[in-house]
This record gives structure tokens, C-alpha cells and sequence, in this order.
């Protein structure tokens, strides 16, 4: 026996001596996880939460987080003698006077950005396969809330400095908490402690954001990896892969490896961005005074598209009986997201009401085969990035020589028009791929090579494609994997009827071609 | 007939091919050897980042292209760190592709739905349970306990009702009063009409009674911005024409959309622009909305000189400033 066997094995009788835990790990520790690029997303999201639980850390030994009245004295001269809050204060010591301090304030705000970027996409891959569907329905209501969550943290996060362009997303979100009909001045004042800005906010959504927020994190994300792990990872179809297996690599050691690796590459990347690329730099906008702003004020990407809907409202406002109504910041800033979010978190629930489909599902779909909820993930998508970009008019206006009024006009117009053509255009686009992969199967792949037949003729050879692929471009229709149609007594009624018209048009395919048919068409060298 | 159609059937995991490090020594050395430089550039990472925190003044600038002025030391620090784990990184990802068993292994699922015994059996007990806690029966029990229950909320919600004091009419007032002079921010000077040249603008806050100290709440409501106009390019009814003075007319600096500072002034067309939300008014009339979400004109503040000649305020805000509110009377404007 080699030594390390020796310290391994006792090792190994240690721990189970003490925990009895030999069973279970033998069993967790060559758990088999299924390999596809589109799965390290969720791991970006989880490696980005590391590292910014790690540099949050080390920002709370230095970052004052109360709204004191400080005279700055500081080595960042051009500040020297301006009276500002403690919060921005200490953020500058930390830029200019604690060495890292600049370069971990970056890779924070860097890893916070990318935390956010890739719950996003994290989310379009498990909706655009329909990673959501049974069992994974709790999973799919946890990402929703990170999701949602992730939001509220990254804005309290670039709240906290304390100047002037973080200043002023705080007094927008006053107003929108003012605007709400009856309580709102109410809690615009039990939340600023007094009138705004007072001193009591950023010490409130300080501990919000380093103790409440992350514990929430932590606990979401525990359940959400505990279920992932229980249910087991879902994998793309293919040969091989079947409703009933897991196909891919042990745990131990390749996913310890691949994915303790991939860890480091994410904190290499984060920690590369935030060396090279200056992010937030706070010191060139001073310290939050009301009365006064900076140009060509943004909020980082993942508040855009709120702030941009904000901007396309129409301005009304309804005045009756001594009291004001603000639609302009009420639909925009809360009736519009509530509704996505909403509509988000149960689309599951709806999908499976309009199909009728409650079996469970460990193979993922290809996007095309879902046409009509691909063509819905896309028109949700170009919604949120017309609003995305409205929300950068300004400088879109300023970079390309447009006028605020054309592209505000634009937006308002696009906002409705434009994701009913996308839905339309991405379910032609995918019932077109699927037809695509109906001739690859029944006539080849095209080689690029040309033949002269005897009598002249040009033909290209379209060489067969291996049973593995044919297998992975049809799977998707054998009767077993296809709903059944909704019993009659479903679709009674009014809900009945709205039910079994988004059934039919959920149920629009092209049909994969089958074996006989390709025995028909003979040898398929044609 | 269509259920004898034939279909594609699935062949199977396809047969494991081997890399070439599984079979050719040589190649399985080189990628051990590859592995290995990866982990020792991330060492020599570490060594970087100690380097550059002990040895780089941490004051020390240069000019770098694309990135403008750098910090060196935090440029090195950052550079150092990227490597340390960068290159571990790519260092396990190296080994477990290259060395590590590829082979497809295959885990059978099993369905989350326990078997139908179970199911049974758990529903019994449940029902069994409950039966025997009586909740069924004992309505009085359920009723009051639903009661407590819906109350007990209301406790943490109530103490938290000290985080603030009530709004009150804070909302409705202003510090401007009839005769407050109009100081300068940030000098804190007051004001005479001459000091303003026509398409000059300039930012004002109320003088407030001695010994009373500015806060950010103060400016938060009071800051106004003073423009200049020719007094013909107003477009104004007698009422507002007479707050104005000498072609100088005073508003609101606070957005009536969601209280951003409108600082944006454009001389040529007479438009007070907000940065945030692009919400524009023309000052000419008196800051009616012409475009964006804004419902409601900036509150135009009445101005005169007094004795001294200097500029002060003719009364006080006639509609409160800044955003809309609940109890905001927006009759008048």
C-alpha cells in the first residue's frame, strides 16, 4: 500500500468512526454529473456569491457606514476640505489609503455584475430548455427570488458610498416609496428615519446588505444546490440518455477538479477586471448633496431596464379629492415588474396547466422543440432590453447624434410592438430549425463534394448521419415523451376554452420523421 | 397504420475513445508536466502580489494606454492576484481533462413519488394525527388560535413604527418664507439683480434665522435655481409675470417626477432638463412639462428685491415641492 492510500484510508475510518458517514459519502462522492457548457452558469452565479462574501469582508474592516459629517483630509487631494459623510469618507480611504483596498472595491463591484449577469443567464438556460418543469418547480421559485433579491442587493451595494450618483438612485427610490397611494409618505419616512436624506439610511441598508441580504443568499442557495444534488442534475438528450439515468462523471475526482478549478478561473477573471477595469470610481462624482447631479446619471445594468421603463412613462397623475396619484413612477416602478416577476415565477404552474403535462422531465428540451415558449422567453427578452436601452437614452442620444425625443418615442412605441414581432418571428424561426433537422435526418448532412452523374448531372452527396445523431434529433417525439392531448372535460368553460386554444398553439410541431419513412425515401444518396 | 410506423431507436452510450494520455506515456508526461508549470505561474502570482504590496509605493501613478493614469501598486497587486488563481484554476482543469478517467458513467434516477403504500400510509397518519389533536372538532380551539395567530404579526410590525417620526405636513413646507433672502450656494451670499446676466442661471438656498445650521434635508427641499431671461421671452400670465424680476425668474431645483436635482439648462430654447428621467420644462412657461414623465411644472418660486436690493422671496412655495405624495393637493398645481 502506498503511503497515500494509508492516509486516505485512515483518514476515511476517522471520519466514519466518528459520523458514520461512510455509506453516504461513498454513494455523494462518485455522484455523477452530466457535462455541458451551459451548466457552469449556476456555478459562475455561486463563485461569484464567494468572492463577493470574500471582498465584502474585507470592504467592511475599513467602510464607515453612517452619514456623520466628515471633513475630508485624505491623500485624494482635489476632495481635500470638502465636508461629506463618513460613508464616503471611508470609501475614499479605501481607495487611495489602504493598499488593495481600490483593487477589492473593484473586484467587489466586478463580481457583483457578473453575480447578476449570470443568474440571468443561468435563468434563460434552465427556461429555454425547460429545465423548470416537474420536479424542479421549487428551484425554479428560488431562482426567481435570488433573482429578485440579487437586484435589491446590488442596488443597496452601490448605495452605500454615499456619492452623489449613488445618492441619487436613493432619492429616486424615496420617491417611488412616497408614490405609493395612502402609506407612502408614511414609509418614506419610517424607512429614511425623518425626512430624506437624513443620517439613518445607510447605516439601515448597510446591515441589510452585508448580514440580512447575504444570509438570505446563503440559505436560498443551500436548498437550491441540496435540491440540485436530490434530483439530480438534468442532461440534454442523446444517445444514451434516457427519463430514468444520469449519464456524465463522478464527482470524484473529475467535477472536484473541474469545478474547484473553475472556481479559481472565475476569481482569476473577477480579480483580472478589477486590476484593469475601473469600475464605479467615486471620487470623480463627490459627495451626495441634494441640489445637485451629475450628467448622464446610470444605474448599473441590472436597474437599467427599471430605470429606463421609468423613463419611457407617459407623465400621468391623477388629482382627486386633495390626493395625487403618481402613475407615472406607480406603473413603471412597480405594477410593470410586479407583473414580470410574477408572471416569472409562474410560468412553470402555467406551462403545465396549458399542456396538461404533470410527468417528470430529467431530459431537457432543445429550445426549438418548444417553439411557443422559446418565442415567449425571446418577446420577454426584447422587452427588457428596449426598456435596457431607454434606459441609457441619454448617452445613446449624446454617442449617436439622436434626439431624447425620437428614441423615448421609439421605445414607447417599440415597447409594444416590437416582443409580439419577436414572438412571432422566434416560433417561425424554430418550427424552420425543426424542419432543417427533419431533412438533415431523412437526407444526410451536405459533404461539399459534387459528383457528374454519366448523363452531366451535378448532384452533391449528402452523406447519412450516425444513428447517435439521429437518435438526438428525434427523440423528442416518440409518443412517450409527447403530452398527452387535455380530456374533454378540461377545456369546458371560458378558462377551458383560453386552455385548450394555448394547448393547440402550444402544441404547433413539425413532425420528426421516422425510421419508415426514411426506409421509404431508399439510401437517401440523392 | 400509423402505430406501426417504425422509429429511431436509441443506440446507447457510443464507445469510449481514449486521448492520447491514455495511451502514449510520453503524452500522459507531457500533460502532468504542462499541470505542473500551471501551478508553479500561480506561485510565481503569489510572489508578484507580495512583491507589489511590500516594495510599490502605494502613491505611485503612471500612464498606461486605454487605461489613462494607473495606480501601480493596486495594478500589481491586482495582476498578481489574477495569476494566483487563474492559474490554479486552469491548472486542475488541465489535469482533469487530460489526465483524469473520461469515461461516461451511467446513475439510474429514481422517481421522487414514493411507492403508493407509502403514500397511503403518510395521508392515514396525517389524518390520524390531526384527528387526535381534535382540530376538527374543537372549532373554538381553531378559531381563537387563528385569531392569535393573525395578531401575533402585528407586534414586530408595530415596533418598528419608531424608526421614523410621522411625516406630518413636512412634505407641504418649504424654509422659504415672505422676504427670506436668496443666498448663493454654495458662497452663501446674497444676491442682487445685477449680479445675474441675462442667460445666467445660478443655485439658491433660503437664508434661514441665525444660528440655525444647514442640513441636507433643508437643501433637499429648498434648493432653487435662478434664471435670466429678457423679460420678452417670457410667455407667462400676469399672475407668474409678477413673480418673476427684471427678466429673472426663480423654480424649484427639485424634480416634480422623482426629485433629482434639474440642472440641466439649455440657453438657446429656455429648457431646464432633468438628468435622470430626461423630464423637460420650459422655463419661458413657467416650467410647464413639454416633455417626459414629469406630471407636474417645477413650483415656481415668487421673488422681489427688498430695501437693501437685494433678492428675496415675495412668499413663500404656493404647491409643495419635489414628488408626488398620497396627500399631496395637486388642485392648483
Amino acid at each position: 500500500m502506498k503511503k497515500s492510500e494509508k492516509v486516505a484510508g485512515a483518514t476515511a475510518n476517522y471520519v466514519d468512526e466518528r459520523t458514520g458517514a461512510a455509506k453516504w459519502l461513498k454513494k455523494n462522492l462518485t455522484k455523477v454529473f452530466p457535462d455541458h457548457w451551459s451548466f457552469m452558469l449556476g456555478e459562475i452565479c455561486l463563485y461569484s456569491f464567494i468572492i463577493l462574501l470574500l471582498t465584502g469582508t474585507f470592504l467592511t474592516f475599513w467602510f464607515d457606514p453612517s452619514q456623520r459629517e466628515v471633513v475630508y483630509n485624505g491623500s485624494y487631494l482635489p476632495l481635500s476640505g470638502v465636508h461629506m459623510s463618513a460613508a464616503y469618507d471611508s470609501t475614499l480611504h479605501l481607495s487611495f489609503d489602504v493598499r488593495g483596498g481600490l483593487l477589492m472595491r473593484q473586484i467587489h463591484h466586478w463580481a457583483a455584475l457578473i453575480f447578476m449577469s449570470a443568474i440571468v443567464a443561468h435563468l434563460f438556460r434552465v427556461f429555454f430548455t425547460g429545465a423548470f418543469r416537474k420536479p424542479r418547480e421549487f428551484n425554479w421559485l428560488i431562482g426567481v427570488g435570488l433573482l429578485t433579491f440579487g437586484i435589491v442587493e446590488g442596488f443597496l451595494g452601490y448605495s452605500l458610498p454615499d456619492d452623489l450618483l449613488s445618492g441619487t438612485g436613493i432619492r429616486i427610490a424615496e420617491a417611488i416609496l412616497q408614490a405609493i397611494p395612502v402609506v407612502g409618505s408614511y414609509l418614506a419616512f419610517f424607512a429614511f428615519g425623518g425626512p430624506f436624506p437624513g443620517t439613518s439610511f445607510i447605516p439601515r441598508i448597510f446591515i441589510v446588505h452585508v448580514l440580512l441580504l447575504p444570509g438570505l443568499f446563503l440559505a436560498l442557495i443551500t436548498i437550491h444546490l441540496m435540491l440540485v444534488w436530490y434530483q439530480k442534475h438534468t442532461q440534454y438528450p442523446g444517445p444514451g440518455r434516457t427519463e430514468k439515468n444520469v449519464v456524465g462523471y463522478p464527482l470524484m475526482p473529475v467535477y472536484m477538479a473541474k469545478a474547484g478549478g473553475f472556481f479559481f478561473v472565475v476569481f482569476g477573471v473577477t480579480a483580472f477586471l478589477g486590476a484593469v477595469a475601473s469600475i464605479n470610481p467615486i471620487w470623480l462624482y463627490g459627495p451626495y448633496t441634494p441640489g445637485q447631479i451629475s450628467a448622464g446619471s446610470q444605474p448599473d445594468w441590472y436597474m437599467g431596464w427599471l430605470d429606463g421603463l421609468v423613463r419611457a412613462a407617459p407623465p400621468l397623475e391623477t388629482h382627486a379629492f386633495g390626493h395625487t396619484i403618481s402613475w407615472n413612477i406607480l406603473i413603471p416602478g412597480l405594477i410593470i415588474p410586479g407583473i414580470l416577476f410574477t408572471g416569472m415565477a409562474l410560468y412553470p404552474f402555467i406551462e403545465s396547466w396549458i399542456t396538461g403535462d404533470k410527468r417528470e422531465h430529467h431530459l431537457l428540451d432543445r429550445p426549438r422543440n418548444a417553439p411557443n415558449r422559446t418565442a415567449l422567453g425571446v418577446t420577454a427578452i426584447v422587452f427588457i432590453l428596449i426598456t435596457l436601452a431607454n434606459g441609457g437614452n441619454d448617452i445613446i442620444a449624446t454617442h449617436f447624434h439622436l434626439t431624447i425625443n425620437g428614441i423615448m418615442w421609439f421605445t414607447r412605441i417599440a415597447l409594444f410592438t416590437v416582443p409580439p414581432i419577436a414572438f412571432v418571428i422566434t416560433k417561425r424561426i424554430c418550427l424552420s430549425l425543426q424542419r432543417a433537422d427533419r431533412d438533415l435526418v431523412l437526407h444526410g448532412r451536405e459533404t461539399g463534394r459534387l459528383v457528374m452523374m454519366p448523363n452531366g448531372e451535378m448532384l452533391e452527396v449528402h452523406e447519412p448521419l450516425s444513428d447517435a445523431k439521429k437518435w438526438t434529433l428525434t427523440q423528442h417525439q416518440n409518443p412517450d415523451a409527447l403530452p398527452a392531448p387535455l380530456p374533454a372535460s378540461a377545456t369546458v368553460g371560458l378558462k377551458g376554452k383560453i386552455r385548450a386554444r394555448l394547448n393547440r398553439a402550444n402544441a404547433v410541431q413539425i413532425p420528426a420523421p421516422t425510421l419508415s419513412e426514411l426506409k421509404e425515401l431508399g439510401d437517401g444518396h440523392h | 397504420m400509423s402505430n406501426q410506423v417504425e422509429r429511431f431507436q436509441d443506440p446507447g452510450l457510443p464507445e469510449h475513445v481514449h486521448r492520447n494520455a491514455d495511451v502514449d506515456p510520453k503524452a500522459a508526461k507531457r500533460a502532468e508536466q504542462q499541470v505542473a508549470i500551471l501551478f508553479l505561474l500561480s506561485a510565481v502570482g503569489t510572489v508578484l502580489t507580495i512583491v507589489s504590496y511590500i516594495k510599490v509605493p502605494k502613491d505611485k501613478f503612471f500612464y498606461l494606454p486605454i487605461m489613462g493614469s494607473t495606480n501601480a501598486q493596486q495594478l500589481l497587486l491586482g495582476l498578481g492576484l489574477t495569476a494566483s488563481t487563474l492559474f490554479i484554476g486552469l491548472g486542475a482543469i488541465q489535469w482533469a481533462k487530460k489526465l483524469m478517467p473520461d469515461q461516461e458513467v451511467i446513475a439510474e434516477r429514481h422517481e421522487f413519488r414514493s411507492e403508493e403504500e407509502d403514500r397511503e400510509d403518510f395521508v392515514a397518519t396525517i389524518k390520524e394525527r390531526a384527528g387526535a389533536a381534535g382540530l376538527g372538532r374543537r372549532s373554538l380551539i381553531k378559531r381563537s388560535l387563528g385569531l392569535a395567530l393573525g395578531l401575533v404579526g402585528l407586534s414586530p410590525l408595530l415596533l418598528l413604527r419608531d424608526a421614523g417620526p410621522l411625516p406630518g405636513k413636512y412634505f407641504d413646507t418649504t424654509d422659504w418664507a415672505a422676504g427670506t433672502r436668496l443666498l448663493l450656494d454654495p458662497a452663501g451670499t446674497p444676491i442682487k439683480p445685477s449680479d445675474l446676466e441675462v442667460g445666467a442661471v445660478a443655485q439658491v438656498l433660503p437664508e434661514l434665522p441665525a444660528g440655525t445650521e444647514r442640513t441636507l434635508e433643508n437643501t433637499g427641499k429648498d434648493a432653487v435655481l435662478l434664471i435670466r431671461l429678457r423679460p420678452e421671452d417670457f410667455n407667462l400670465d400676469a399672475e407668474r409675470l409678477s413673480w418673476t424680476h427684471e427678466g429673472i425668474i426663480a423654480f424649484s431645483k427639485i424634480c416634480t417626477h422623482m426629485g433629482c436635482a434639474v440642472a440641466l439648462y439649455e440657453q438657446q430654447t429656455h429648457h431646464l432638463l432633468c438628468p435622470c428621467h430626461q423630464s423637460t420644462f420650459d422655463v419661458t412657461r413657467a416650467a410647464k412639462v413639454i416633455f417626459g414623465p414629469a406630471a407636474r411644472p417645477l413650483p415656481q418660486l415668487a421673488i422681489t428685491v427688498n430695501a437693501d436690493g437685494y433678492l428675496v422671496a415675495k412668499q413663500p412655495f404656493t404647491v409643495p415641492v419635489g414628488p408626488s405624495f398620497w396627500e399631496r393637493n395637486s388642485s392648483n398645481g
